[in-house]
């Protein structure tokens, strides 16, 4: 145990001893915290909208009114015909052109039908549905007035059953959708576009008298940030521990200095021991000073204990530091350690859920996640945190990651060898 | 009488070379035992099985009677190293390197304490206590490493070419310090490529591609080679 | 000129050496291509969602076979009562609840005003709206169809074409961005920690005193990391096209030149960093830092720039990966010819000149 500390202590006279450490290892990733949590936004806004008005009628004009009015739209440009908005698309003015045809009005009113056409540029595709549903929020709206309108003027009254769309929706965390309600112009998936362009929307009287009613918990004002903040979290904690133990026993192999105390009776755990708990408290420091920018800066809600936090994030971190050594025993210079460590910790972040969610992946992508801490880590942040899991609901996250820590710091242990 | 270090049949191959062939000797209790050869003669190596850093491919040895198999760690525990690339932490001061290094072969922290401190002393290195080692002259920083190997006072030292890239004066006070742990009771295995500090050992072996090709002390060499100085005697038996 | 081949030779001797590094930029590519093409997805497919079904009526159940039997939902649970959803949640075993009322189907009849609850677990909040879009829709098409209803008057059907990627396939924006992170890696990264790596070694001082002249040693380092990333363009866009069936429209020569014109950016900045770093683990971090992260956060690679803070879009101009990106996107998907790039390719340009120049001016002063 004494000998523990006497590497403890070296460690960390070397960590404060270097000037460029404590700036990077704090300040840097809290700075990432800064810009992530604001450039990681599924959210879009600021469609660039190209229109090509062929319809000098009032209904046209209304309709433009509305994509004027709405925050997710610029209104670049108008053109006269096709080409030339294909063009804006090309060379990347416009995200999208619409095209209201002649007649526009005229076949409403005299077909009692009339088409639109939208072109999205759709390389990206996650944009182009959002773009696209956006776009039909707003002409189903405008569809839903307009006909209401027409309606009362001509004097026909409406089903007696029917159930209007309300404007707007109540801020709180229910909203009703009527059956003639569109759908929520947040969403954020590139297929929706297929269901409010699919017949579905034709049904604007209802049959029935029954309403859907939506409500989204834990999360009521659907804030992006709230979800994203505890994944970058895990995020940082990860990149800095593994890197500091990932490159810190190759680094004693480079100077070599690794021979000198190879010579000596030192244990091999406690070596690693000794190698591990330094970066693990400093993760944990820094994990702490995360949460308290979070809860400052971004005002996410600690529903859930904050000891269960730092519990399970003092085992993720033996994982994940584990997982560091492990490398740093298994490679000869710096830079190797630096590069085996940056294709792991990538796949391990790209697969752990953060950006994507995990539901998403094929059967066998989320077979592998099974083997991915992060993925153990993000969840568990987001269920404590946001949703107040308590430690039952984790148990298995933790249990698994127990068998992880012993599993991965055995191996880091059996791999350090004093004697090759 | 019981050996220091006895070494049988020795051998070690990285693949298809052999970097040491078969070596076999005793080191005695209490003696500076020299260690010679060119470069790239397999000095290291042998040195390394010695203490443990690697596994020999074939052959018998024991070091403090230990087995170099299956005692390794029981071998650490009674010998100090000073290898051939620097080893002290540079970018901590001796104080700091001192304690590190003699907490882990378990020296208590008011021992550490006071030992620190005699050691500096004992170095004439005050003025150098407190900074960096990375800023402290060669010289110096091999006297310090010789103090901490033999902080906890092993059985036996292992000197990988201590006095490497280091002036004359130096290495003369070097050999001073060495003299007086010999004199203490130390075993000291030392290797060198200088052929004066040969004179300095009681007896010496020679090596030549993974080999001994000689084994005697100074005085005895130079009358089997006919020889007036160690120098002579390691070109004849190089060079032949 | 025959030194330069020898100098370069032994730079390819020190990239073949070190096997893992190696097996590690070649694999890269190819790992992250095809987790990009076949596992980071955002489309929802086979969601478990949970139901409370208080009616356990007939319509209740027509409506849960038909959420069972879309692509997008899978039942995991039954719930009991509506309190069990909250530790359903906290469980995390699935993101949405359906919740049936009482009389369902009788009331529907007698016209009495009733709700279907969709109960969302909105920490992902993308997620949940997507889902409850989904639940809404298929709820709502099996209402239609249990009772025959007209088509409604006055209706305006909009017509949707998806340009450039029909099926929406997210592999068409992940493949240029992987790309261009790749190129930074190798060509950044790689050289600005090799070149360190040779001023910590010493041996930069022993290749300066030689007779080579010191841009022809920059030079002859960096063309062994040309090559690699020549030859990691190359297996992206093979596996682009080959295995996710990604368009090449404009001119693969174009695209060539373009990828050149990056990678040699991309030197410039690692070139840039060797200079002003005296050791690896420094240089290291800061080609990650400042480098990497903005790479693929910033350059419109996973997150559109446009829904970015002012802020993060100004910045978004500096960052070379942005430009090049609309480049390749431009080359491959749209099939634009350098008429609709030129604007960018200069911006590319002007960067490698001042990259450059920046290293040169700062190696003089080292010299001098």
């Amino acid at each position: 145990m004494r000998t523990i500390l006497f590497i403890l202590r070296k460690e960390f006279l070397q960590i404060f001893r270097h000037r460029v450490m404590l700036p990077l290892i704090f300040i840097m990733p809290i700075i990432q915290l800064l810009i992530l949590a604001h450039a990681a936004d599924y959210e879009v806004r600021n469609i660039n909208l190209y229109l090509i008005n062929r319809d000098g009628s009032q209904a046209a004009h209304r309709l433009i009114g509305k994509f004027e009015a709405s925050p997710h739209f610029n209104i670049v440009g108008n053109a006269f015909n096709s080409d030339e908005a294909y063009r804006a698309i090309q060379n990347g003015q416009a995200d999208l052109f619409i095209e209201i045809p002649v007649d526009f009005q005229r076949n409403l009113l005299r077909d009692g039908y009339a088409q639109l056409q939208s072109s999205v540029d759709a390389i990206n595709g996650v944009k182009a549905g959002l773009a696209s549903a956006y776009t039909n929020a707003i002409i189903t709206d405008f569809n839903e007035e307009f006909r209401k309108e027409w309606i009362s003027a001509v004097n026909v009254s409406d089903s007696p059953k029917a159930h209007l769309a309300t404007n707007g929706q109540p801020p709180q965390s229910t909203n009703t959708h009527t059956l003639l309600s569109q759908p929520s112009p947040n969403e954020a998936d590139k297929r929706s576009w297929e269901i409010t362009a699919s017949p579905y929307h034709h049904i604007t009287i209802s049959p029935s008298p029954i309403t859907i009613r939506s409500a989204n918990w834990f999360n009521p004002e659907l804030n992006y940030q709230t979800f994203m903040v505890p994944g970058i979290l895990v995020l940082l904690v990860t990149l800095v521990g593994t890197f500091l133990s990932g490159m810190n026993i190759v680094k004693e192999k480079e100077i070599g200095t690794i021979e000198q105390i190879n010579v000596t009776p030192i244990r091999k755990y406690q070596f690693i021991i000794g190698k591990l708990l330094p970066f693990w408290i400093i993760a944990l420091i820094e994990l702490a000073f995360g949460l308290l920018v979070g809860k400052l800066v971004f005002d996410i809600p600690f529903v859930g204990s904050l000891w269960l936090i730092f519990g399970f994030s003092a085992l993720y971190l033996l994982v994940v530091l584990g997982i560091g050594l492990l490398v740093s025993t298994v490679t000869e210079t710096q830079q190797q350690a630096m590069f085996i460590s940056w294709f792991f910790l990538i796949i391990f972040i790209l697969m752990s859920g953060l950006f994507t969610p995990i539901e998403s992946m094929p059967a066998w992508a989320q077979a592998i996640t099974r083997f991915n801490p992060v993925a153990y880590f993000v969840e568990v942040m987001r269920m404590v945190l946001l949703k107040g899991s308590g430690i039952l609901d984790i148990r298995i996250h933790l249990i698994v990651m127990s068998a992880y820590a012993i599993a991965v710091n055995s191996l880091a242990v059996l791999n350090y060898r004093k004697t090759t | 009488m019981e050996y220091a270090i006895s070494a049988n049949g020795l051998t070690k191959k990285f693949g298809a070379f052999t970097a040491v062939n078969a070596i076999t000797f005793n080191v005695k209790k209490g003696e500076i035992f020299g260690f010679l050869g060119a470069n790239g003669a397999g000095k290291t190596t042998a040195m390394r099985m010695l203490n443990g850093l690697s596994r020999p491919t074939a052959g018998e040895a024991q070091v403090a009677g230990y087995d170099v198999y299956r005692e390794t760690e029981r071998i650490k525990q009674h010998i100090g190293y000073m290898s051939q690339k620097f080893s002290l932490y540079e970018d901590l001061t001796p104080k700091e390197n001192i304690h590190f290094y003699g907490g882990i072969y378990g020296g208590s922290l008011s021992f550490l304490k006071q030992k620190s401190k005699e050691l500096i002393t004992e170095l004439g290195m005050e003025a150098y206590a407190n900074t960096l080692v990375k800023n402290i002259p060669l010289g110096w920083k091999q006297k310090l490493s010789f103090s901490i190997a033999i902080m906890h006072q092993p059985a036996i030292v292992f000197l990988d070419e201590p006095t490497g890239g280091v002036d004359p004066i130096t290495r003369r006070q070097f050999w001073e310090m060495i003299y007086k742990v010999a004199n203490e009771g130390m075993t000291v295995f030392v290797t060198t490529h200088y052929m004066d500090e040969a004179e300095y050992c009681d007896r010496v072996s020679i090596m030549v591609d993974g080999r001994i090709e000689a084994l005697d002390s100074p005085g005895n060499l130079k009358k089997q080679f006919k020889a007036e100085t160690m120098n002579d005697v390691f070109l004849k038996l190089t060079r032949p | 000129m025959k030194q330069l081949g020898i100098f370069i030779k032994k730079e390819i001797y020190h990239i073949l050496r070190d096997k893992r590094t190696l097996v590690i930029l070649l694999g890269m590519p190819l790992a992250l291509v095809l987790l990009f093409g076949f596992a980071i997805t955002n489309e929802i497919n086979n969601a478990r969602i949970a139901l409370v079904d208080l009616a356990q009526d007939e319509l209740s159940q027509e409506i849960s076979a038909r959420l069972a039997a879309s692509d997008y939902f899978t039942i995991e649970d039954q719930l009991p009562q509506v309190a069990d959803i909250e530790p359903h949640f906290q469980k995390g075993k699935s993101k949405l609840v359906v919740v049936f009322p009482e009389q369902l189907q009788s009331n529907t009849r007698r016209g009495i005003p009733t709700s279907i609850q969709l109960i969302a677990d909105a920490t992902d909040p993308n997620t949940a709206t997507t889902l409850i879009n989904y639940a809404q829709a298929i709820i709502y098409s099996e209402l239609q169809e249990s009772t025959d209803n007209p088509k409604p008057p006055l209706h305006i059907q909009t017509e949707v074409k998806m340009l450039y990627n029909p099926r929406l396939k997210s592999v068409y924006m992940f493949v240029p961005g992987v790309m261009t992170v790749i190129l930074m890696l190798v060509s950044a990264m790689m050289t600005s920690i090799a070149i360190t790596r040779e001023k910590e070694l010493g041996t930069m001082e022993v290749l300066l005193v030689s007779p080579l002249r010191p841009p022809l040693i920059v030079i002859g380092k960096v063309i062994p990391y040309i090559l690699l990333s020549l030859i990691n363009t190359a297996v992206i866009l093979m596996l682009g096209t080959f295995v996710f069936g990604m368009p090449v429209e404009g001119s693969l020569a174009l695209l060539g030149l373009e990828s050149l014109l990056f990678v040699v950016t991309s030197l410039g900045l690692g070139i840039l960093i060797s200079t002003r770093t005296e050791s690896q683990q420094v240089a290291m971090l800061i080609s990650l830092m400042a480098l990497m992260l903005p790479t693929i956060l910033l350059s419109g690679f996973i997150f559109p720039i446009e829904s970015m803070p002012k802020l993060l879009q100004i910045i978004s101009n500096i960052i070379p990966a942005k430009w090049f990106i609309i480049i390749i996107k431009n080359i491959m998907l749209k099939g634009t010819g350098f008429e609709f790039v030129w604007k960018e390719t200069l911006i590319l340009l002007g960067m490698m000149f001042l990259f450059i120049a920046a290293s040169v001016r700062n190696f003089k002063i080292r010299l001098a």
